[in-house]
């Protein structure tokens, strides 16, 4: 699938913000100019993520169409959530200003919402069966554990943060491993795809067109496969290792300002790989993967 | 709404005879002549006479080499397009509403008024059957010609999809494939049409005939008796007497 950068922008920095402000409902007590700054930065982060999603969209006056589809559509309730998430979580972010002292409970509700969203996005994708190596629980788990992280780090919670670290590692290191065989696993062939298998070995004679279209620069995106190794060592360098050496081993507040860009450009390269490695089935009509 | 409709009254579509098809591309011109000018957006072409030309098609046909363990290689020629599928996953991902199934005949279509365009029902469907236009924005797919088969301006052998009409060969066949005593359905019964990536589990409703088995050299040829010439009358006297000389 093509990595469009609009695309992996919103996941990343939606998922972290997302993350952030639901911790910053539940766990932390900031008041005054410390909480304006820190729930700034968090709603800050959901909604550029969420404007960055609008720049891949062919209509994007129409977006409030959007909203209809919660019954049977997971990007339509990703924008419910999201909405109300920033909704309930505003006048917590007030209170927490202000000291207005609104109930916790508020702050749990939007949590729950804050996490809902990021579930969603993650469902998005793995519902989406042509694309074998999405299709599996571990996505949205994978995308919550990316928001818990990220929020942690963000949050500067030493002793959350390293687990959550500990823990994205070993879910990177698993979504790859699941996602390897996934597309063998579906059983999508050639042969299946043209229902000609039975009668002998398929291959491509002539391609239906010469030049590109659509499918092809969508969906049937083949660039910087052989540089998956590398990228994924990368990504586990970035997002999971350094960001968990500095908050082990740098004092006190300093940890969290060396680690949250780290992981960020290691959830980049993450979500990267993400898209460039997920194979459609449709490329199976023209010979590629 | 974009949830689907549990059954639908008919389920019109496509059978594909892969048999006949020859690989004239005449369905994608026809496709592309007919939806040009009718339903919804037209199909942009970017930089169409440049030297990397691109544009939206409905239709398109590929070409396969086939080799069987034991014969001669097969060309097979395969026009694919929207299967209008039973348990179609474009529709049910469509956050706007834009895309849905009739429930009166099956035929899966985009409004394009309410249409995002931000391509999860292509990435959703498993055959590439649909392609967004760069010009407008908008998600195209095959319409089934719906604004030809109910059309009471066109004369009534013109109501049908114009792959269909325009197909020299007659590879291409349309009709209802819920009801069993339809041209189509015992087509399909009789030569044993098939689903394409069923493991998909998305339930199309056109189906594909497979290529029939070419002759082996080895085999007999099915003329071998027609060679095998006995004459009668005046000849078979001739030959008869000849003989015993």
């Amino acid at each position: 699938m093509n990595p469009a950068p609009s695309v992996i922008i919103f996941t990343v920095l939606s998922g972290m913000g997302f993350g952030y402000l639901a911790l910053l409902g539940t766990v932390h007590d900031y008041s005054g100019v410390a909480a304006l700054a820190h729930w700034f930065m968090g709603f800050f982060l959901a909604t550029a993520g969420l404007v960055a999603s609008a720049f891949h969209l062919g209509n994007p006056s129409r977006a409030w169409r959007a909203f209809t589809q919660w019954r049977s559509s997971w990007l339509s309730r990703e924008a419910w959530f999201a909405v109300l998430a920033l909704l309930v979580l505003a006048p917590v972010a007030l209170s927490a200003w202000l000291g207005l002292g609104l109930p916790r409970a508020l702050g749990w509700l939007g949590a729950a919402l804050a996490f809902a969203t990021v579930a969603a996005t993650g469902m998005i994708y793995a519902q989406i069966r042509a694309v074998p190596r999405w299709h599996h629980w571990n996505v949205p788990v994978l995308f919550l554990v990316f928001a818990v992280t990220g929020g942690c780090l963000l949050a500067g919670l030493r002793g959350p943060a390293i687990a959550a670290l500990v823990v994205l590692g070993a879910g990177m290191v698993l979504h790859w491993r699941i996602g390897d065989g996934a597309f063998a696993r579906a059983g999508s062939t050639m042969g299946t795809a043209t229902g000609l298998g039975g009668l002998g070995q398929t291959s491509v004679f002539e391609p239906a067109h010469t030049a590109g279209n659509y499918l092809l620069h969508e969906m049937i995106y083949v660039v910087c496969r052989r540089h998956v190794p590398k990228l994924r060592a990368l990504a586990l360098i970035l997002a999971v290792a350094l960001p968990l050496l500095a908050m082990l081993f740098l004092p006190g507040r300093y940890g969290p300002y060396v680690a949250v860009p780290l992981h960020l450009l290691g959830a980049l390269a993450q979500r990267w790989l993400f898209f460039a490695q997920a194979e459609h089935v449709v490329g199976l009509y023209y010979g590629k993967r | 709404m974009t949830c689907l409709p549990g059954k639908t009254d008919r389920a019109l579509g496509l059978v594909i005879d892969l048999d006949t098809c020859v690989g004239c591309q005449a369905c994608v011109t026809a496709c592309k002549g007919w939806n040009d000018q009718g339903y919804g957006v037209p199909l942009s072409d970017q930089n169409p006479y440049g030297s990397k030309p691109s544009g939206v098609f409905l239709n398109r046909v590929h070409s396969y080499q086939v080799q069987p363990e034991v014969a001669a290689p097969m060309i097979v020629n395969f026009p694919r397009s929207c299967l209008h599928c039973a348990d179609a996953p474009c529709v049910t991902v469509c956050p706007t509403g834009a895309s849905y199934k009739r429930v009166e005949d099956g035929i899966v279509l985009v409004n394009e008024d309410a249409c995002v365009g931000c391509g999860l029902c292509a990435w959703a469907c498993p055959y590439g059957a649909r392609e967004m236009d760069a010009d407008e924005g908008v998600m195209k797919k095959c319409t089934l010609c719906v604004d030809r088969i109910y059309n009471e301006n066109l004369p009534e052998e013109d109501r049908e999809p114009a792959c269909v009409r325009t197909c020299p060969t007659g590879a291409r066949h349309f009709g209802d494939l819920n009801d069993p005593q339809s041209a189509v359905s015992q087509l399909v019964a009789a030569r044993s049409g098939y689903d394409l990536m069923p493991e998909q589990g998305a339930k199309p409703t056109n189906k594909y005939l497979p290529p029939r088995k070419k002759d082996r050299p080895d085999q007999a040829s099915l003329l071998a008796p027609l060679l095998d010439i006995k004459a009668t009358g005046f000849a078979g006297w001739l030959d008869r007497v000849l003989g015993k000389i």
